[in-house]
C-alpha cells in the first residue's frame, strides 16, 4: 500500500472541500477500497473518512424513505420500514457479502464499489478500466463470470452490487453535493455502461459526494423481492439476479411493474423493456417469458457465459411467477 | 482519542495504513487474531467493535479511534473460557484451529444480531423481529467465516448448543460479553 494521508470529516461541507483535492477518495467501511489500495490498484493520495456523516434512516411524511450514505448495510437491511415496505432492498443487501461486512460496508461505498472482474484485480493483466487504453484480456480470457448485456470491445465487467439492482428496481434518487453545489440523479442514471471509458464506472464529478438516496412512495414495492443465483449458497457474487416489485390488478392483468438484472452488465440492468411489454398484460407465466425473452433478446454471451441469458430469463420469470403468488396479508403494513 | 482493545487504551497508529488486524498483532503482540486471506474473504481475522462483528483485515486501525475493540483476548476477562470456548472443545469444532478465533467472535456478534431481530438471506418473514437460530439460519449467518480443514459440522454444533437454546424470550449473556 502507498502512503497516504488520512483526515476525517466533520460535516458535508468539509468533505467536499477535502475530497475535491486531486487524489482524494472518500473513504466508507473500506471494505472494497482498502482491499485494492493494498493491491496497488488504487493509489489515492488522500484518503476523506465520510463514515461520521448522515446515516439515518427516515420515513418521511410524503411517503418517501431517506437513507444517508453513512448507513451501514445491516442497518439498512434491518429496518423496519425497509423490510416492510422495501423487502426487496433488505433481501438484496442480505444476499451480499457476509454478516461481517454488511457491519462494515455502507450505503455510498457500495453504490461505489469497483468491479469485481478478476482481470481488473490482476495488475498482470491488461485492463482498460484499471488503465485506460491497454486493452483487456477478459474479452478472449474466462470471462464466465462477465457481461451478456450492454458491453464494449473495451470491457465486459459487471457491476458486483446486489443492493444496487434493488435501487435500481425502486428508482431510487441518488443525492449528492459537490463543489459545484447539490443535484440528484435518477439512480438508473448513476452508473455508466463501458463504451470507451470504461475507466469511468459512474457519472460522478470529481469530488462530487454522495450524501444519501430517497426511496419513492412507491406502494406496490411491498410486493418486491429479490434473487440471486450464484456458484455456492451463500457469500458468492452473483452470476445473475433477479430484483423485482409486481402490481397486479383485481382483473388478473397487470397494473405496473419494477425489474432489474444484476450480474449481466457494467451497471445494474433496468429492464424497461421487460417493464413496457408487461404492462397492462396478464399475469400469467407466458407474459412473464415473453417479457423476460425480449429484455435479453440482444444478449451477446462470450465464450464462457453463453448460460447466462437463459439463466436470466428462468428467473426473472421465477420472480414474478413467486411475486404474483405472494399472499396479499404479506403484504399488509 | 485513543482505541480501546480488550479493555486497554491503545494509541491510534500514526501510519493510517495499519490495519486493525495488524495493529492487533505485529504492534499489539495479540496473534490470537489470524490473518488468512487479508483481503476479506476468510473471517479469520473478524473481531467484535462496539459489540458488532468486523473483518479486521478490511479495518483500518485509525478509523476505530474512540471505539471499543474486543478480540479473542479479551471475549471473557477472568481468563476462563467462554461458554462457545467450552463448547468448541465439547463439540471438536476444529482442526488446525487456524480459524477458531474467528469464527468464536463471529459467532458472538452473530448472537447478539439475532438477539437484535437482525434478518438474514433465508428469513422467511421479513416483517417478523423474533428469528429462531435454526440449522440454517445459523449456517447462513456464518458464512463468512472458512474452515479449510472442513470442521464446519463441529463448529455448527458448538454455535447451536451455546445459542439455540436462547431465542425467544430469555437470551441470557450475549450483549453483556460483547459489550
Amino acid at each position: 500500500m502507498t502512503p497516504f494521508d488520512y483526515a476525517r470529516a466533520g460535516d458535508t461541507a468539509a468533505a467536499v472541500r477535502m475530497g475535491s483535492v486531486a487524489g482524494a477518495r472518500y473513504l466508507g467501511g473500506g471494505t472494497n477500497l482498502v482491499d485494492l489500495m493494498r493491491e496497488n490498484i488504487e493509489q489515492p493520495a488522500s484518503l476523506v473518512d465520510v463514515t461520521g456523516l448522515g446515516s439515518a434512516i427516515e420515513e418521511r411524511a410524503d411517503g418517501t424513505v431517506w437513507i444517508g450514505a453513512a448507513a451501514r448495510n445491516t442497518a439498512i437491511a434491518g429496518h423496519a420500514a425497509i423490510r416492510r415496505r422495501y423487502p426487496a432492498l433488505s433481501r438484496a443487501i442480505l444476499a451480499g457479502a457476509s454478516g461481517q461486512i454488511r457491519n462494515m460496508a455502507t450505503l455510498g461505498g457500495n453504490l461505489l464499489q469497483r468491479t469485481r472482474c478478476t482481470y481488473f484485480y490482476d495488475d498482470a493483466a491488461r485492463c482498460n478500466k484499471r488503465e485506460p487504453g491497454s486493452g483487456c484480456d477478459a474479452i478472449d480470457g474466462f470471462n464466465r463470470i462477465h457481461a451478456i448485456l450492454g458491453a464494449s470491445v473495451a470491457c465486459v465487467a459487471t457491476h458486483p452490487s446486489d443492493m444496487c439492482v434493488a435501487l435500481a428496481a425502486l428508482d431510487a434518487v441518488v443525492h449528492l453535493e459537490g463543489s459545484a453545489g447539490a443535484r440528484t440523479l435518477p439512480f438508473d442514471a448513476l452508473h455508466r455502461l463501458p463504451g470507451g471509458r470504461p475507466d469511468r464506472d459512474t457519472e460522478l464529478q470529481p469530488g462530487e459526494l454522495v450524501t444519501g438516496i430517497e426511496l419513492p412512495s412507491l406502494a406496490f414495492a411491498a410486493r418486491s423481492t429479490y434473487r440471486k443465483v450464484r456458484d455456492r449458497s451463500s457469500y458468492a457474487f452473483a452470476l445473475v439476479s433477479v430484483a423485482a416489485a409486481l402490481d397486479v390488478g383485481g382483473d388478473g392483468t397487470v397494473r405496473d411493474v419494477r425489474i432489474a438484472l444484476g450480474g449481466v452488465a457494467h451497471k445494474p440492468w433496468r429492464a424497461h423493456i421487460a417493464e413496457q411489454s408487461l404492462r397492462g398484460q396478464p399475469a400469467t407465466e407466458a407474459s412473464f417469458r415473453a417479457a423476460a425473452a425480449a429484455e435479453l433478446a440482444d444478449a451477446a454471451p462470450l465464450t464462457h457465459n453463453a448460460f447466462k441469458p437463459e439463466l436470466a430469463r428462468r428467473t426473472i420469470v421465477a420472480v414474478l411467477s413467486g411475486l404474483t403468488e405472494t399472499p396479499m396479508k404479506e403484504m399488509a403494513p | 482519542m485513543p482505541i480501546t482493545i480488550n479493555g486497554q487504551s491503545v494509541a491510534v497508529p500514526t501510519d493510517p495504513r495499519v490495519s486493525l488486524l495488524d495493529l492487533l498483532r505485529e504492534h499489539l503482540h495479540l496473534s490470537g487474531t489470524k490473518k488468512g486471506c487479508n483481503q476479506g474473504a476468510c473471517g479469520a481475522c473478524t473481531v467484535l467493535a462496539d459489540g458488532e462483528r468486523i473483518l479486521s483485515c478490511l479495518a483500518l486501525a485509525v478509523q476505530f479511534e474512540g471505539r471499543s475493540v474486543l478480540s479473542i483476548e479479551g471475549i471473557t476477562d477472568d481468563g476462563a473460557l467462554h461458554p462457545l470456548q467450552q463448547a468448541f472443545i465439547e463439540h471438536d469444532g476444529y482442526q488446525c484451529g487456524y480459524c477458531t478465533p474467528g469464527q468464536i467472535c463471529s459467532a458472538i456478534g452473530m448472537a447478539s444480531e439475532i438477539e437484535r431481530g437482525v434478518p438474514s438471506a433465508v428469513t422467511a418473514d421479513l416483517a417478523s423481529d423474533s428469528i429462531d437460530l435454526t440449522h440454517e439460519e445459523l449456517r447462513e449467518r456464518m458464512s463468512g467465516n472458512l474452515c479449510r480443514c472442513g470442521a464446519h459440522n463441529g463448529i455448527v454444533d458448538a454455535i447451536s448448543e451455546t445459542y439455540a437454546s436462547r431465542t425467544g424470550a430469555s437470551r441470557p449473556a450475549v450483549a453483556e460479553i460483547a459489550e
